[in-house]
């Protein structure tokens, strides 16, 4: 995509750079973080992190109106010999140590949850199936909270796949140990109405790997935090998202990747195609590099397909600098459009146009689902992208 | 033989607001193996012709009709109009990101020619074409017009002339932006194209220069919508001294 031209009416993209000692990423929240839910006033719509968001579609996660019921969603964990699988109490150790909630509506969730599920896969091993969390979502409304930890030099992939009917709200935790290798693909394959908030913090080891694959199909409403700390030098976290949003659904992801410890590297890609009357896509790519990161290496891009008229994309990356003694820092952010002329140009070449659209699209999301390494979900996702296309004709 | 026939036609296009007649009654037959230069000023229409042939969007046939073997063109959406043999070298041709040359190239032959080509003869057939061209064998990873130079644009749309030969084709302004260099390239693939005697040429140019490289069998003055004056090449020769002045001062009756 040409960077920064072809933007459609009705979007922004916009970027800064920052170089300053106070005023970080971190602290622009209007709250500190916390767990309790009480010390997040409700929010009104205007703070930073809730401007793009829909309140009244939250369908009540953010004011303490919308009450867990029985059935809400039901987990079933599916893993590999050597993996323990645990559902605990609130006051479980391991609870929490991954990242803190930094909106109202993590908070809300951490404070209501009832019982928490722990996988653990210790030390030294290695899987060669992953570990598969389906979550399904049963028409009525909950809070969760699960906690994934990888002993020191385990490996392992975990699917976390998103289905059915929720008001959902949940923390996810990963923590990974000193040179654990975790891979995470998180599927929102949600129907229509759902309504799914979640916050997942990573803390990646010293020399461990952490790859986030998020991606976004379904739900009316999916916000997501993806965020990321280190626990010593020498680690890297890739976070890849894919998204596309139909008409009237809104789907945003905000992440953080905190360079809090030197010599670690971080990238994030995140790509999204739109479509349709009042689809919105919000990207919030933040990146800090704290002043004691020295060596941080890092790059964050978000890229944007527009295929119709009417979807609006919201794409903000900030990168904050605090030391000058790094490898790298980069950002990029685009929205593009496919529009009549490249329709027209490949329809000139004897392509018709829903083949045409397809090409596009699926050139678009090629190199990222690549990235994925599950099969399954590679599979499932090209076949979700190509009926979503068969809606848009 | 194949034949693009053009009676009377008249197109007009939306500006500003309100509705304005472009093509003012075409007729020009082009028959395979034949080459048919038009030459006119700018904003006498030249491109318009070009694109409302291939059928882009933009522009309203309010009269008129053009029949290729006899087919309505008009009748047929662009992707169908391709597939019966018109091709359009464009004169700024569109940046398609995440759609590599090779992607696009063998999604575009598939089309045209009804089947998938064989991959291994395939291969060949685009390597050997692109070195005929003298592009890099990069260029097939590279996404489709995404940072190509003018140069590279030109000979991207040649390379594709090349390999789905069509009956027709049509090249709009394909030596604008060009250096002499490249312009003898893009010239060559389009004389290797003609010498195979299957495709009839309209060659749309401002300037006489590349007639110098591409030999047309007739010239064709365009000026204000209409073909105001057809001969052989020698009156090429009389446009590159006289210019198209004495078309544009009120010689001719829109």
């Amino acid at each position: 995509m040409a960077e920064a031209q072809n933007i459609p009416v009705g979007s922004t993209t916009a970027g800064q750079i920052a170089v300053a000692a106070e005023s970080t990423v971190a602290t622009r929240m209007s709250a500190p973080a916390s767990f309790d839910v009480k010390d997040f006033p409700v929010p009104h719509g205007r703070e930073e992190e809730w401007r793009f968001t829909p309140l009244e579609r939250l369908r009540g996660l953010h004011d303490g109106t919308a009450v867990a019921t029985g059935e809400g969603v039901k987990v079933a964990v599916e893993a590999p010999e050597g993996v323990t699988v645990e559902l605990v109490d609130r006051d479980d150790p391991r609870l929490g140590k991954a990242g803190t909630p930094v909106d109202r509506v993590a908070a809300q969730a951490y404070s209501a949850f009832e019982k928490a599920g722990v996988v653990t896969v210790p030390k030294e091993t290695v899987l060669t199936e992953p570990i598969r969390i389906a979550v399904h979502g049963e028409g009525g409304v909950s809070y969760g909270h699960q906690v994934i930890e990888l002993g020191a030099f385990a490996e392992a992939v975990v699917v976390i796949d998103h289905t059915g009917d929720a008001v959902l709200a949940a923390n996810v935790d990963y923590v990974l140990g000193d040179g654990a290798k975790l891979t995470v693909v998180s599927v929102q394959d949600w129907d229509d109405k759902a309504v799914h908030v979640a916050q997942h913090n990573a803390l990646v080891g010293r020399d461990a790997t952490f790859k986030s694959v998020v991606v976004t199909f379904g739900g009316d409403l999916v916000r997501l935090h993806p965020r990321v700390a280190y626990a010593g030098p020498g680690a890297e976290a890739e976070l890849f998202g894919l998204y596309f949003t139909d008409a009237g659904q809104h789907q945003e992801h905000r992440l953080l990747v905190d360079h809090n410890v030197p010599h670690c590297k971080s990238n994030v890609v995140y790509k999204g195609a739109l479509q349709g009357e009042g689809a919105h896509a919000v990207w919030i790519g933040d990146v800090l590099i704290e002043a004691k990161a020295e060596g941080t290496d890092t790059y964050e891009m978000n890229r944007n397909l527009v295929l119709t008229d009417g979807a609006r994309v919201d794409s903000v990356p900030n990168l904050e600098i605090e030391t000058g003694e790094i490898v790298g820092a980069g950002h990029a952010s685009a929205t593009g459009r496919f529009d009549d002329e490249q329709l027209f140009y490949l329809m000139a070449r004897g392509i018709p146009a829903d083949e045409a659209r397809r090409l596009v699209v699926r050139g678009f999301f090629a190199e990222l689902v690549q990235q994925i390494g599950v099969d399954d979900i590679e599979e499932r996702l090209l076949a979700r992208i190509e009926t979503e296309l068969e809606a848009t004709v | 033989m194949a034949t693009l026939e053009i009676r009377d036609l008249h197109v007009t296009v939306e500006a500003d607001n309100a509705t304005k007649e472009i093509l003012k009654g075409v007729d020009l037959t082009v028959k395979q193996g034949e080459t048919h230069a038009i030459m006119g000023p700018n904003g006498s229409g030249k491109s318009t012709l070009a694109y409302s042939l291939a059928g882009h969007p933009k522009y309203t046939i309010t009269g008129g009709t053009v029949l290729l073997d006899g087919e309505d063109v008009l009748e047929m959406s662009v992707d169908e109009r391709a597939r019966a043999g018109l091709f359009l070298a464009m004169q700024y041709p569109v940046e398609v990101p995440g759609v590599s040359v090779s992607n696009f190239l063998r999604t575009s032959a598939t089309a045209i020619r009804g089947e998938a080509p064989k991959l291994r003869t395939w291969v060949k057939e685009v390597k050997e074409a692109m070195e005929r061209l003298h592009m890099d064998t990069s260029f097939a990873e590279r996404n489709v017009n995404e940072g190509f130079s003018g140069g590279e644009k030109k000979r991207h749309e040649i390379l594709q002339l090349e390999l789905l030969r069509p009956k027709v084709a049509i090249l709009d302004e394909t030596d604008s932006g060009l250096d002499v260099d490249a312009l003898r390239i893009v010239s060559e693939g389009v004389n290797r194209v003609r010498e195979t005697g299957e495709v009839g040429t309209l060659l749309i140019t401002h300037y006489t220069r590349i007639l110098r490289y591409i030999k047309p069998d007739f010239v064709h003055v365009f000026s204000a919508g209409r073909i105001v004056e057809s001969g052989g090449a020698e009156l090429a020769d009389k446009l590159e001294n006289e210019g198209y002045e004495a078309y544009t001062k009120g010689g001719v009756s829109a």
